[in-house]
Order: structure tokens, then C-alpha cells, then sequence
């Protein structure tokens, strides 16, 4: 018989063989030579993980106990991976566009990056877990007592091997998962290894089966009858039961974390997943192939009272194939040493990234500033996380009195990760799931799980007193752990899932409807359900404060010196850079973020890239591509803002139009003064004169000539005012008919002087030079008289020389006509001629009884014809130049 | 009392008549057209009554009655203003610069020389 002292020597040289294979593994991948490594074969073994010690022995104890309920376990996962493929793509799609490196980041990340909710994660997964790794101490320590034989419990101390086999897969899991300084979540040497397990699994069980089916029972045909006849058939199938532990197992797939490490984590190509969905069940059902003829043989032929469990090992000792036991005493080693493994490593990388990396970084502040390598600290971190779990493992199986059946442990721990399926699937699916509603759910749910499910695993008296039990806490038959609210009858594990799942869910759904999430948690929610639309968008960094060389400093603390600068070099070049120090643009941001994610998780990076960033607001652009009501909410304050634009213009051009009127104002007041002025003058002179040639007796004639040409004078200057009003009036309005003809400048001219002269108070001398004057025009001949007029008239009026002149030239250019009116006259004085057109401006101290109205009028005619009037002072007196268009 | 009366108006038609008026009731008649020199001319003459036009050239009828009543000399002086503009602001603004007698034009002849006549007898 083969002693226990040669099964350690065996199992030592099997883990060495497997240290081997994942050393040349890593090498290969190192070196780029990544082909057959990055197969979906690899893959797909790899998910094999999912068959544990549990699987490998407690199967056909199951079946041994309970029939081909056993089944169930498998069947949910085969259904997970044919009918739930777009799940675990949408999972995996996830997982790399977010660098996600476990459930608890992955939850974490969807809920905007809380650490809190890693942290409940990350307890919730170790507490759930424990009892599983206890399971694999139990299974190892077991299948090692069979060899010591029948009696061995005389030489073999169950629970010091117990000890020894938790120490040995301690050291075995930091030497593998954290054997060099590569805090990459990748383990390509340990994806093999585990590939190798399975492959050792497999072969194992069939070996086992094969031998039972040909060489015990004797064929196929015999092995069919025996199992006719056997007790298992007898067992009846409880519906209920069958779909709880086929959802069950199915959730636990999806949930548990080393499941999520081999499936989403370890993913090299979503394409594997194809392979991985066909070839995965394919697997499962070989595995589950032999479980019933091993167990309807282990029933006939041990001794009743043997542990069915075991009987992939006790089957073939008890036939002396001692060979075939030993290769299925590595079957179930290799079940549970990649189990306990990825599952450690799994969980260390939670507890590490989640836990103690925030706890460290919050004692040590900023993350730039911290002095030393954070690779040691999360290496040391890792490492101890991995002694602690498993610690806890052997405490459970100690504390469970390491005697309950394998299977019913499993199952504690399948209820326990399951709690994760309501904020998992509702994070990738629901955009309303909100971070307290998740919270809420994980808690409620693990409350329940952990008082139903986990603490009446102990047995009663171990923690929870026989009197709960029995009566409930505090007499409260209500709230009984294997009977809430009095619903009794069911089966313990349906029990405490239906009500843990049920309630986790209620609470997930009605809290996340009564919360609001925030804008990074939004971001993230549409980042993961949208997650096909946009894979490799997460959101932006607000890039000013950083600088190139803190980031550098951090990355290499976390990534290691070489790949820190590699990454930061290649940048540089892709920025068209030389050296080490790109600009720390948004898109690099992101690429960090997601590089230092896959080492310290999502909620830790975003934290540290944060405090280097600054304030880790989310941009306008970000919350557009949240969703389409921050959108709208942004349109619609874009539209306020334009709508507020609009107000301002509209208040600004009534403020405008109000000083204008107000301008206008005084302008008419002036106007009004003006007009009263120039009518009450002549009026006054008339009335007055009028009275005196009335009242006054013995008037001489002359007198009375010479106050009734007074009289008729002003009558004249009042309705040449009222002309020039209505003029001007006219033309102001635009209501001027112009009558556009064509006439010869010249007869313009000579027109115009005869009627001023006739009419002159005083001669003036005018001067022409006719040759330039003989030029034809076409406009209103009779306005531009009119100006003509007006302007020998106020040459006439204001000249003061002692022989007045005026000189009358026509100057041509291309496009346009002047016409030059120069008097010799003393020069307007300079604050007076700003206003010499403007209506009223009279030039003071001139003696006229014009009504200043003339040149206003004359500009307006000018502006009708399409020309201009400007006055122009010249050495020798004034000018005024009209301008025509040719 | 002399009756000499100082005319500051820049329309000659009215210089005319308001001179045939005052004459024919005894009074010797300075005329002046200037604005900004009336002060001036006042000083100079020291009539017994100004008559004043509002609208004047370089300085208008306004100013120079506030100037005139600055200087205590002239407090009790009476001045008769006339104006054209028709603006019931510039009676208000007359009055309370310590305007005599406020009127606008054109005037009726008996009601001129019935404000000199009062005017004279208040300064009495």
C-alpha cells in the first residue's frame, strides 16, 4: 500500500512538473511566442476551474446521496455558456475596454468607481468563498487519510494535515500567482498550468469510470442494469429543487470570483468564447459521464457507512489498482490546487487592490509623492491577502468540524457569490441601477445568506445557539434561520437562496429607482450597458494639472521601471516626441488609467490618477455622451443661454432705441423751440406794427409806408419759412418725386445766378470757367438749382469781403462731378462748421433773417440725388463743393 | 426817476417797434444786440429798465439775468424778458432767477407798455 509519505513525494514532483509548464509558458509569452498559449483549447481547459475537489469527489457522493440531482451542477453552467453566450461576451467586452481585474472592480467600476462597494464585494467574496477553499483543505486532507488506510486516523492527524496541506497551497498559490514582480492580472503561466490540471482531471475520472464500467461491472450492457437496480434510480426528482440549484449554479458560474478571473480576466480574444461555448459543456459532460456507474459501484461494493464522496479513490484501492488510485488522487489534487489557486488569487487581488492599496494610499496621501516601489506593496500585499484567505479557509473547516458532505459546503458558497447577480447583471443591463441601490442589495442579500445559510452551516450550538433554531432570536419564531417567516419545509439551500436572491434583488431594484445616480456613475452605467456601441471609449480626463514627470514617477511605482517608460516613450514618439514625457493629453490619460487599472483595479487608478489630475470633474462632452437626457438638458441650456443671448441684445437695443428716443427728444424740444422762435419773431414784428399803424393817430405817411413794408417783409420771411419747413419735411420723409432729366450743367449754373441775382441785397462778382461746365447731367435739374441757388444766396448774405467774389469750378474724376462754390469771405469759425447743415445753424453774429434752414436743405437734395454737399474752408474764404454722380 | 431803458434784442424790426412804443411814453431808449456784452453795457448805463430777449447771440437771455442778479447792485432792477421759444421752462426757470415781468411773443403793444408802467411803479 502506497504511504502517505510517497503521495506527498508524488504530489511535490506533480507540482514541480506544473511549475515547470508554467514557467516555460510565461517564457514563451515573454518572448511573443504566444500562439498555441493563446489558444481557445487553452481557454476553454482553463474554465475548468469550475470543477473542483467538489466536483471530482463530492459529484458522485452526490449522486451516491441524492441521485442525478448532481447533475444540476453542471447543467446550469452548460446552460450559462450555449444559451447566455451574449452575457458573458457583453461581460468579457466589458472587462477589457475597462481593464477590469475582478468582480468586485468590475461592480466597483459600473457604479462609479466606489470603492466602497469593491470593498463589500471583496468581504462578501472572501467570507462566500471560505467555505469553499475549506472544501478543497477537506477533500486533499481526506483523500490522503484513505491512503493511510482503513484505520489511518491512528497515524494520520486529519486536522494537522489539514494544517499542513493549507500551508503547503499557501506557498504553492504566492509562488505561482506572485512569483515575479508582474502585478499584470494576465498569468499566462498559470492559465496553462490550470489547462494541464484539467487535462489531468479528465483523464483521471475517465480512467476511473472506465475501469468501474469494463472492469468491474463488465460492460456497458451490465453497468445499465446495476444501475437499474441501485438505489439511485430510485430517487425521486424534486422539480423545485432541480431548477433553484440549476439557477444557482448557473449564477454561481457567472459570479464566483475565480470563474470571473478565468473567464473575463484571463480572456486573451473574445472569439474564444465561441469555442469556449460548445467545447466547455462538451467538457462538463465528460466529467459528469462516470459519476453515476462510479457511484452505483462504490454503493455495491464498499462497506456501508463508507464515505461515498471518496469513492473515486476507495473504488480502485479496494480493487488494488493502486496506479489508478494514485492517478485519481492527482485528479482530485489538481481539482483542488488550481482551485484553491486562481480562487486566492482572485480574492488577494481583490483584497489588495480594494483594500489595503486605498488604506495605503490614504496613510501615505498623494500618490506621487509616496517614496518606494508600490510593486512591493502590492506584492507584499498579494501575498499576504493569499495566507490570510487561505487561513480563513482552514478555520472554516475547522470550525465546521470538518464532516459535512462536500457537496452541501459548495452549495453554502454558490449562495454566497450569487449575491452578486442582481448588481452584475442589472450594471451591465439596466442603466438605472444606481450605486446605493446595488449597495443595498449586496447587503441585504449577504445579511440573509450569512444568518440562513452560512452560520447554521456550523451546526447548531457552534455559533448560532439550538434555541435559535428552534425558536427564532429572541423567541421571534418568524425569523428562525431555516424558516423565515415561518415558510418551513423547504430544502436549507433553496431556503436561504430564494430569500436571499429574492430580497437582494427587491432591494437592488426599488433603491436604484428611489436614488439618482451621479455623473460619473451615470458615465459608467451608459459605458457598460452601452458597451457594444463604444468599447474602448472610457471617460476623459480633464488634462491641465498633471504633469508628465509625477505620472512617471507613479507609473513606475505601480507598473515597474521598464514598462512604465516603455509606455510613456511609445506616447512621446506617437506625440512626435523625443524622451520620456508626452503631453499628459486626455486620450493618454485614459490609456494610463486603464494600464494602472489592470494592476491596482479601477477605483484605485481613478483615484491616484485623480489626485495627480486635480479635480476629477466630469467634462461637458463626457455627460453629453452619458445619455440622452443629460443631452437634452444640455440643448436646453444651451438654448437659455441663447435665449438669455437673445434678452440681453433685445434689452441692449431698447436701451439704445431709449437713448435715441430720449435724443430724440431733445431734438424735437430743440426743434419745437427753434420753429416757435423763427414763427413768433416775425409774428411779433407784425402784430406789433400792425397795432402801432392801428392804435397810433397822426402817423406820418412815410411812417406808414415804412411799417406796412415792415409788415409785408415778415409775412414774406414767414412764408418762405413754411416753405422751407415743408421742404425739408418732404425730403426728410422721402416722399420727394425727383424728376430726373437730362440737361447741360452749364444752364443749370446760369439759371441759378440770374435768380439769385435778381433778387440780390448785395452785388457779388461770380466767376465761371464755362469750358468745364459743358458737360451733360441726369438728375432733377430743378433741385440741384435749388442747391445752386441757396448757395450763391448765402454767398450773397455772409461774404464780407470788400468786393465779394464767388468762383464757380467744376472739377471732374471718373465716377463723379464737383462742383466748386469759393467766396472770398472771412471763413466760417471752426465751432461752427460741424453744424452749418444741420437744421436752424445759423452762423451768429450774421445778420440775414434766413431761418437757417437752407443748407440742411440743400444736403438733404444732395443725398436724394446720390451726391453730397461739403463745406470746405480755404485760405482765401469758403468753399462748398457739390458732388454728383457722373 | 429817469426813464432810460436799455433794449437787448437782435431783431431789428422788433428794436423798431418796441422803440416807436417807448419813446412815445417818455423814455430814452439804449438798444443793444450782443449777448455776451450785455452785463457789460448794463454796468455802463445803469438804465432804470432792461428789456430782454431770451434768444440772443452769445449769451442767452437766462444767464445773463442770473449774472445780473449775482451782483446786489442789480437786485432790484427791473427787467422785463420776452421770448419766442414758447417753453413753459424757461417762465419757470426766468422766475426763479428773479425775473421782473415774463412775456411771450409776440406781445400786444398795451400790454408792454402796461408791464413798464407797472413795473416803474413797484420800483417806486
Amino acid at each position: 500500500m502506497t504511504s502517505v509519505n510517497q503521495l506527498i513525494g508524488v504530489s511535490f514532483a506533480y507540482v514541480i512538473f506544473l511549475f515547470a509548464i508554467a514557467f516555460y509558458a510565461e517564457r514563451a509569452a515573454a518572448l511573443g511566442r504566444r500562439g498555441w498559449l493563446g489558444s481557445p483549447l487553452v481557454y476553454t481547459l482553463s474554465l475548468s476551474i469550475y470543477c473542483t475537489a467538489w466536483t471530482f469527489y463530492g459529484a458522485v457522493g452526490y449522486a451516491a446521496r441524492s441521485g442525478m440531482e448532481f447533475v444540476t451542477i453542471y447543467l446550469g453552467p452548460s446552460l450559462v455558456m450555449i444559451g447566455w453566450w451574449w452575457v458573458l461576451r457583453k461581460l468579457v467586452r466589458i472587462g477589457r475596454a475597462q481593464r477590469v481585474t475582478s468582480v468586485a472592480d468590475l461592480i466597483s467600476a459600473r457604479y462609479g468607481k466606489s470603492n466602497l462597494l469593491a470593498i463589500v464585494v471583496t468581504i462578501m467574496a472572501v467570507v462566500g468563498v471560505t467555505p469553499y477553499i475549506a472544501l478543497q483543505l477537506q477533500s486533499v486532507t481526506l483523500s490522503l487519510a484513505i491512503f493511510s488506510g482503513p484505520d489511518g486516523t491512528n497515524s494520520f492527524s486529519q486536522p494537522g494535515a489539514a494544517f499542513w496541506i493549507a500551508v503547503g497551497l499557501a506557498i504553492f498559490t504566492v509562488l505561482f500567482g506572485t512569483r515575479n514582480l508582474n502585478t499584470n492580472e494576465r498569468h499566462d503561466g498559470i492559465v496553462i498550468a490550470i489547462a494541464v490540471e484539467a487535462g489531468v482531471k479528465l483523464v483521471a475520472l475517465i480512467a476511473v469510470g472506465v475501469f468501474v464500467v469494463w472492469g468491474i461491472a463488465g460492460g456497458i450492457g451490465p453497468m445499465m442494469e446495476r444501475i437499474d437496480t441501485s438505489p439511485i434510480g430510485e430517487w425521486g426528482v424534486d422539480p423545485n429543487r432541480w431548477v433553484a440549484l440549476t439557477a444557482l449554479s448557473a449564477a454561481a458560474f457567472l459570479c464566483l470570483p475565480r470563474m470571473f478571473q478565468v473567464l473575463v480576466v484571463e480572456n486573451q480574444d473574445e472569439r474564444h468564447l465561441q469555442i469556449a461555448s460548445w467545447a466547455f459543456p462538451l467538457y462538463l459532460m465528460l466529467m459528469s459521464l462516470f459519476v453515476v456507474p462510479i457511484a452505483v459501484i462504490g454503493l455495491d461494493l464498499m462497506p456501508a457507512g463508507s464515505n461515498p464522496d471518496l469513492f473515486v479513490l476507495t473504488v480502485p484501492l479496494a480493487e488494488g489498482q493502486i496506479g489508478l488510485a494514485t492517478l485519481s488522487y492527482l485528479g482530485g489534487f489538481s481539482s483542488a490546487t488550481s482551485m484553491v489557486i486562481v480562487a486566492t488569487l482572485a480574492l488577494a487581488t481583490m483584497v489588495s487592490n480594494h483594500i489595503v492599496m486605498p488604506v495605503w494610499l490614504s496613510v501615505h496621501g498623494n500618490g506621487a509623492s509616496v517614496s518606494g516601489d508600490v510593486r512591493n506593496v502590492i506584492i507584499f500585499a498579494r501575498r499576504t491577502s493569499i495566507m490570510v484567505i487561505i487561513g480563513f479557509g482552514y478555520l472554516y473547516y475547522r470550525l465546521s468540524g470538518g464532516g459535512a458532505a462536500l457537496a452541501a459546503i459548495g452549495l453554502i458558497s454558490f449562495v454566497g457569490v450569487a449575491q452578486f447577480l442582481p448588481a452584475m447583471l442589472g450594471g451591465i443591463f439596466w442603466r438605472g441601477a444606481t450605486r446605493t441601490g446595488a449597495l443595498s442589495g449586496l447587503i441585504v442579500g449577504f445579511i440573509i445568506w450569512v444568518y440562513c445559510s452560512l452560520l447554521p452551516s456550523f451546526g447548531p450550538g457552534a455559533i448560532l445557539s439550538l434555541e435559535i433554531f428552534e425558536n427564532g432570536p429572541w423567541g421571534v419564531s418568524l425569523l428562525r434561520p431555516l424558516a423565515l417567516y415561518g415558510i418551513e419545509g423547504m430544502d436549507a439551500t433553496v431556503h436561504a437562496m430564494v430569500w436571499s436572491l429574492t430580497l437582494n434583488t427587491f432591494a437592488f431594484i426599488v433603491i436604484s429607482l428611489l436614488t439618482f445616480p451621479d455623473p460619473l456613475e451615470r458615465l459608467q452605467g451608459a459605458q457598460f450597458v452601452n458597451v457594444f456601441n463604444h468599447s474602448t471609449q472610457t471617460r476623459g480626463w480633464e488634462a491641465t494639472l498633471a504633469t508628465s514627470e509625477d505620472l512617471m514617477i507613479m507609473s513606475q511605482r505601480i507598473l515597474g521601471p521598464t514598462e512604465a517608460q516603455n509606455l510613456f516613450r511609445v506616447e512621446a514618439r506617437k506625440q512626435g516626441m523625443h524622451g520620456y514625457l508626452p503631453e499628459p493629453t486626455q486620450a493618454f490619460l485614459q490609456n494610463l488609467e486603464r494600464e494602472l487599472s489592470a494592476s491596482v483595479g479601477a477605483a484605485t487608478a481613478h483615484a491616484m490618477i485623480s489626485q495627480l489630475v486635480g479635480g476629477a470633474s466630469v467634462s461637458v462632452q463626457d455627460l453629453m455622451a452619458v445619455a440622452d437626457e443629460s443631452a437634452q438638458i444640455l440643448e436646453y441650456s444651451n438654448q437659455l443661454e441663447t435665449k438669455s443671448d437673445e434678452l440681453a441684445r433685445t434689452a441692449r437695443q431698447l436701451r439704445d432705441a431709449n437713448d435715441k428716443l430720449t435724443a430724440l427728444s431733445v431734438q424735437k424740444d430743440a426743434f419745437l423751440s427753434q420753429i416757435s422762435h423763427e414763427l413768433r419773431t416775425p409774428m411779433t414784428s407784425i402784430r406789433s406794427f400792425a397795432e402801432i399803424l392801428l392804435d397810433t393817430e397822426g402817423l406820418g405817411k412815410l411812417e406808414k409806408t415804412e411799417y406796412a413794408s415792415i409788415i409785408h417783409g415778415e409775412t414774406i420771411r414767414l412764408t418762405r419759412l413754411l416753405d422751407d419747413l415743408l421742404d425739408l419735411s418732404v425730403l426728410e420723409n422721402g416722399q420727394v418725386n425727383l424728376n430726373v432729366e437730362n440737361g447741360r450743367l452749364s444752364k443749370v449754373l446760369e439759371k441759378a445766378i440770374l435768380t439769385a441775382q435778381a433778387v440780390a441785397i448785395r452785388q457779388l462778382k461770380v466767376t465761371r470757367r464755362h469750358l468745364d461746365e459743358a458737360i451733360t447731367l441726369k438728375t432733377d435739374l430743378d433741385r440741384l438749382n435749388q442747391v445752386f441757388i441757396n448757395l450763391i444766396t448765402n454767398a450773397q448774405k455772409y461774404c464780407d469781403a470788400d468786393e465779394p467774389t464767388l468762383t464757380v469750378e467744376v472739377l471732374l474724376s471718373d465716377e463723379i462731378v464737383s462742383i466748386v462754390f469759393a467766396d472770398n469771405g472771412t471763413p466760417i469759425p471752426v465751432s461752427s462748421r460741424a453744424v452749418i447743415f444741420e437744421k436752424f445753424a445759423r452762423i451768429e453774429e450774421a445778420e440775414s433773417g434766413g431761418a437757417g434752414l437752407g443748407l440742411a436743405i440743400c444736403k438733404e437734395i444732395m443725398t436724394r440725388l446720390g451726391g453730397d454737399i461739403r463745406y470746405v474752408p480755404n485760405l482765401s474764404g469758403n468753399a462748398f463743393i457739390v458732388d454728383l454722380p457722373r | 426817476m429817469d426813464k432810460h431803458v436799455l433794449l437787448i434784442e437782435d431783431e431789428v424790426n422788433i428794436i423798431e417797434a418796441l422803440r416807436f412804443l417807448l419813446s412815445r411814453e417818455g423814455w430814452t431808449v439804449d438798444t443793444h444786440s450782443d449777448g455776451a456784452s450785455a452785463v457789460e453795457k448794463i454796468r455802463n448805463i445803469r438804465p432804470n429798465l432792461v428789456i430782454l430777449d431770451y434768444m440772443l447771440p452769445g449769451k442767452n437771455g437766462l444767464d445773463i439775468l442770473t449774472e445780473l442778479r449775482e451782483d446786489p447792485s442789480f437786485l432790484t432792477l427791473p427787467i422785463l424778458m420776452l421770448t419766442a421759444r414758447g417753453q413753459m421752462r424757461d417762465r419757470e426757470q426766468a422766475e426763479k432767477a428773479g425775473v421782473s415781468r415774463f412775456m411771450t411773443k409776440p406781445f400786444s403793444n398795451t400790454e408792454v407798455i402796461t408791464a413798464v408802467r407797472d413795473l416803474v411803479q413797484l420800483a417806486k
